[in-house]
């Protein structure tokens, strides 16, 4: 474990001079860091790269990718869409397969919505209630009831902002989803936990589902499977699987060896151990997969309603068209509520299992638990029969409270005066245009200017020295691809503002992560602030982005660090948290103070949590790119975005594959190969 | 401790098998929707005037014709694709914004057809806000006097040349090769969506700045903000076709309605209705501003305009 010195004299030494001693004398002592930074053959190609980039940039000011090597890949996509037309009503992969795909999930999603509408809004609030209050355990312990209480708040506060009908239909859409993805989650979780070969196999293909912009493959979904329901279903679970997959697999991956190695001495089969010591052991992460996954489905919300899905993305999309900030806000409120509701009761499902696990437990305490279910089906089916014949089948108007006109006030207000009334410092407004012109103009302008083949030397060597060859190969087909694509120049101006947000992101969540490791009071302040940023619809911030900073690629950028900042901020905090008390112990004997203990010692140690935060802030930084081209963010991302909405497949799809490609390079640039092989 | 697990498993399970049960005994069914006299599916687009429409034909197909209705939000290509498929029955206004899917599902397919105009007439073109063309009427005159002034529209997003602040994406729009065959110098910057341009604009026009926009009208935002148009070359038919050669302004369209041919052919009174809903754009704009400028409900908005205009929606009830 070297690390902790290198990460050091890195800091302190950013920038070395070429003028010191390549050779410093190596025969006595152990070389020292700095010397073997400076005498590694790695760091002389990476400077003769940097080297190379900037004067060939400079020399021949234009770096368009040679027409030459491009293909034409609009063509064949034109084809494909015109033979989805032509072919959905007659051919036998529609009728036979994609047809019962398709009305399965509208089917699923149809009858439990009528079930939720014939029940009423006093039935649903009753069950959701109870079956809460059952998942924490059925019984007076503080965690039953909290969960309970927390499904009574959501419900009546959701009924009191007068969104009762759409949150029924989000949460119908929801909950079908999220069975589905966590399904095919832990489904592909156990091949690739079992299996190398399939590890290996998925890895890129999970990279692909999370990157890959939903807007891209939401047409062609569309044309395969109609629009509304179906194709809203099937795009959530693709975007929402991978994380449950993951870690399921890195559960049963992590499965303690000296419980296997007790399973094996009793007898049991590579089967048996899997089902009954594995998975058993698997389930924390799994849990923290479901997690995962509910708040990826919940994020999916407003975009299913761009192809007629409804529920309050729709409410979300008409009420920012009319610019009704308050409106909007109040539909997002109820999405992250129905978060909550939905994490909060898995999770306490979840513990309890936990606690099953542990501790022993009565035959009267399952016969009640029994009774419970029992009940609360047959309150179901009651309600389901005369629900709507007692209370009605609308939330009662006397009951609704009408925020949204004071919100739109306040919004306003806020932008008004933070967006440029601000005496000697200007207001937001000045600060983005500052932003582009000094940050990001010229970052696009010096990637837009590099030659291809400097960059691509660039991107091989940087692969090279962080990862293996592999790692260099792989960035550079990545760029290849992109200037096949002919996408080069867009391609590089969606690559300058990644960049930006990514060191935004970085800088911000691991400052404020830094600070909640060590403030108690700090974390639990952020902790509810961490949850809104993650599920409240974009849609519903962007708006007032536009008011604080103009339509420009710097909203974009602010939209994606909300957006991302979050899980760099969670991790970084929890691989701080996480750092072995005893070396915390020793810094501390030997006097250190709390910045040579953070450098010295919690922040090397942290060094694997920092890079999976570096991995996250990638994704989900890429994963903005769409939602920052809907304000003026430009590039790739307007091409998606356009694709979809003009209903053009040659355009939108050939983009999402850039974003895709992008987002491999980025994330093999930045992952050390000690990491990839461990896994 | 087993049980315990598997009860908690099973009741886990209890909701997904429920839905796999209740589904079995659907499949296959090729239309969800639609079609039918049972209910009315509009394709409501994200923009208000599309809210005031549904939401007046919402309202009197229920009260009047007891026929339900719903809504679904989708942009124009979209909508077309679930005209085709019976997903949904009618678009109330069309741009033309897809030829290539009109030309395919009307005229190829056969599958959707025309349900006359709206009445409301569509118009595009490139608009300044009246303080600025105060100051320099000339701009008005001609789109070649903008080159006189681009300095003035420059900001850190266009650089050097003066910032066009295009469309959304799914609108009719090709004012990127415009600027460029009429030799503007200016940079054309999309909208990524409706909402942002309307907030962009209004932040611009509250602080008095100078800006060129693509615009149109009709459009609530026209009683709130004073814009100005700047003329641009005749449109002549055809002429933006293909667009990389356009030279000319925009058409001014006569909004058009669309059908599922199965719902229109239906002989059903909700269809005869649709075909004769018909009303000015002084009409929609009231209710769009009612929705949009006052932030009234839509069912509200639309329910005020039927108390006030009884002769024209008369019209439209079809006769036993």
């Amino acid at each position: 474990m070297s690390s902790p010195t290198l990460t050091k004299d890195e800091a302190a030494n950013p920038a070395p001079s070429p003028k010191e001693p390549a050779e410093a004398p190596q025969e006595a002592a152990p070389p020292s860091a700095l010397a073997r930074f400076l005498g590694n053959p790695k760091t002389l190609a990476l400077l003769v790269a940097a080297l190379v980039v900037v004067v060939s940039a400079l020399v021949t000011g234009a770096g368009t990718w040679p027409r030459s090597l491009t293909a034409d890949v609009q063509s064949p996509l034109n084809d494909l869409d015109n033979w989805l037309v032509d072919n959905r009503e007659s051919h036998w992969i529609f009728l036979y397969f994609l047809l019962h795909i398709s009305n399965f999930a509208q089917a699923s999603y149809d009858t439990l919505l009528s079930l939720l509408e014939s029940m009423s809004y006093v039935g649903v609030i009753v069950v959701g209630t109870l079956i809460a209050w059952a998942a924490g355990g059925a019984d007076l312990s503080r965690r039953a009831l909290r969960t309970g209480g927390t499904a009574l708040a959501v419900f009546a506060v959701c009924g009191v902002l007068d969104v009762w009908e759409p949150t029924m239909e989000t949460l119908a859409l929801m909950i079908v989803s999220i069975i589905l993805a966590a399904l095919l989650g832990a489904l592909l979780g156990l091949a690739s936990g079992v299996s190398d070969r399939f590890e290996k196999l998925l890895r890129p293909v999970f990279d692909t589902m999370q990157v890959m912009p939903a807007f891209a493959y939401l047409l062609p979904l569309v044309l395969m499977f109609d629009i509304g329901v179906p194709s809203a279903l099937i795009a959530t679970v693709i975007y929402a699987a991978p994380p449950m997959a993951r870690l399921t697999s890195l559960g049963l991956r992590q499965a303690d060896p000296t419980a296997l190695e007790a399973a094996t001495s009793l007898g049991a089969d590579a089967r048996q151990r899997l089902l009954t010591a594995r998975l058993p052991l698997a389930r924390k992460q799994m849990m923290l997969g479901l997690n995962q996954t509910i708040m990826m489905c919940l994020s999916m919300v407003v975009l299913a309603s761009l192809i007629g899905a409804g529920g309050l993305g729709s409410e979300v999309y008409e009420a920012l068209g009319a610019l009704k900030n308050g409106d909007a806000l109040v539909a997002g409120v109820a999405v992250v509520l129905l978060a909550v509701l939905l994490d909060r009761t898995t999770a306490a499902a979840g513990e309890r299992i936990d606690d099953v696990a542990t501790t022993s437990f009565s035959r009267a305490a399952a016969q009640l638990r029994i009774v419970v279910w029992g009940g609360i089906a047959a309150l179901t089916v009651l309600f389901a029969a005369i629900g709507t014949a007692v209370a009605g089948d609308e939330w009662p108007e006397n009951w609704v409270v009408d925020f949204t006109n004071s919100i739109d006030t306040a919004v306003n207000w806020f932008t008004d005066h933070l967006g440029s009334g601000i005496p000697l410092l200007g207001g937001t407004i000045t600060w983005a245009e500052g932003f582009t012109e000094f940050v990001l103009n010229p970052l696009r302008d010096g990637l837009q200017t590099t030659p291809w083949w400097a960059l691509a030397l660039l991107v091989a060597v940087i692969g090279w020295i962080v990862g293996t060859w592999r790692a260099a190969l792989t960035g550079v087909i990545c760029l290849a691809l992109v200037g096949w694509m002919r996408l080069w120049d867009v391609a590089m101006d969606t690559l300058s503002q990644v960049l930006a947000g990514l060191l935004l992101t970085i800088v911000v969540g691991v400052l404020v992560g830094v600070l909640c490791a060590r403030v108690e009071r700090v974390d639990k302040l952020m902790r509810p602030v961490l949850d809104t940023m993650q599920t409240m619809p974009q849609f519903v911030y962007l708006i007032p982005v536009i008011a604080l900073v103009g339509q420009n690629r710097t909203g974009g950028i602010l939209a994606a660090v909300i957006y991302a900042a979050p899980a760099v901020i969670r991790i970084t905090a929890q691989g701080l948290r996480h750092v072995d008390p005893a070396a915390m112990e020793a810094s501390n004997s030997l006097g250190a103070t709390g910045m040579q203990q953070l450098f010295g010692v919690q922040l090397p140690l942290a060094r694997k949590s920092m890079l999976v935060a570096l991995n996250q802030g990638v994704v989900l930084v890429l994963s903005m790119v769409v939602v920052a081209g809907l304000i003026g963010g430009g590039a790739l991302g307007y091409m998606v975005v356009r694709g979809l909405s003009k209903g053009d497949l040659s355009q939108g799809f050939p983009a999402g594959i850039a974003i895709v490609c992008l987002g491999i390079m980025l994330d093999r640039l930045s992952q050390p190969a000690a990491k990839r092989n461990r896994d | 401790m087993r049980i315990k697990r598997v009860s908690t498993i099973g009741v886990a399970g209890v909701g997904l098998l429920g839905v796999l049960a209740l589904t079995t005994g659907c499949a296959a069914d090729t239309k969800a929707s639609g079609g039918g006299d049972d209910k009315v599916v509009l394709a409501e687009p994200s923009w208000v005037g599309a809210t005031a429409n549904a939401a007046v034909v919402k309202k009197l197909l229920e009260d009047e014709l007891d026929v339900k209705v719903e809504a679904k939000q989708m942009d124009e290509p979209v909508a077309f694709d679930a005209l085709n498929s019976g997903k949904a029955d009618v678009i109330l206004e069309d741009w033309h914004g897809v030829p290539k899917k009109q030309k395919k599902y009307v005229e190829e397919k056969k599958t959707v057809v025309s349900g006359g105009d709206l009445g409301v007439v569509g118009h595009i073109g490139w608009f300044v806000p009246k303080y600025y063309a105060d100051k320099h009427p000339d701009i008005l005159k001609s789109y070649k006097n903008l080159n006189k002034h681009y300095k003035d529209f420059r900001t850190s997003e266009s650089g050097d040349l003066g910032h066009f602040i295009g469309a959304a994406p799914s609108y009719s729009q090709h004012d990127k090769e415009l600027i460029k065959n009429l030799g503007l110098k200016f940079k054309h910057i999309p909208s990524g969506a409706e909402a942002a341009q309307l907030k962009e604009l209004k932040r611009l026009y509250d602080a008095k700045k100078p800006f060129l926009t693509y615009w149109w009208e009709p459009q609530w935002m026209n009683e709130k903000i004073d814009l100005v148009e700047v003329p641009l070359p005749k449109y002549t038919k055809g002429c933006e076709v293909p667009a990389s050669e356009a030279e000319c302004g925009y058409e001014t369209n006569q909004l058009e309605k669309f059908m599922n041919k199965d719902f229109a052919n239906g002989d059903s009174k909700a269809a005869e209705f649709i075909k004769n809903f018909h009303w000015s754009t002084k009409d929609q704009n009231e209710v769009a501003g009612m929705i949009a400028g006052k932030k009234m409900d839509p069912e509200d908005a639309a329910a005020k305009w039927i108390k006030d205009n009884k002769s024209t929606w008369e019209k439209w009830i079809p006769k036993k």
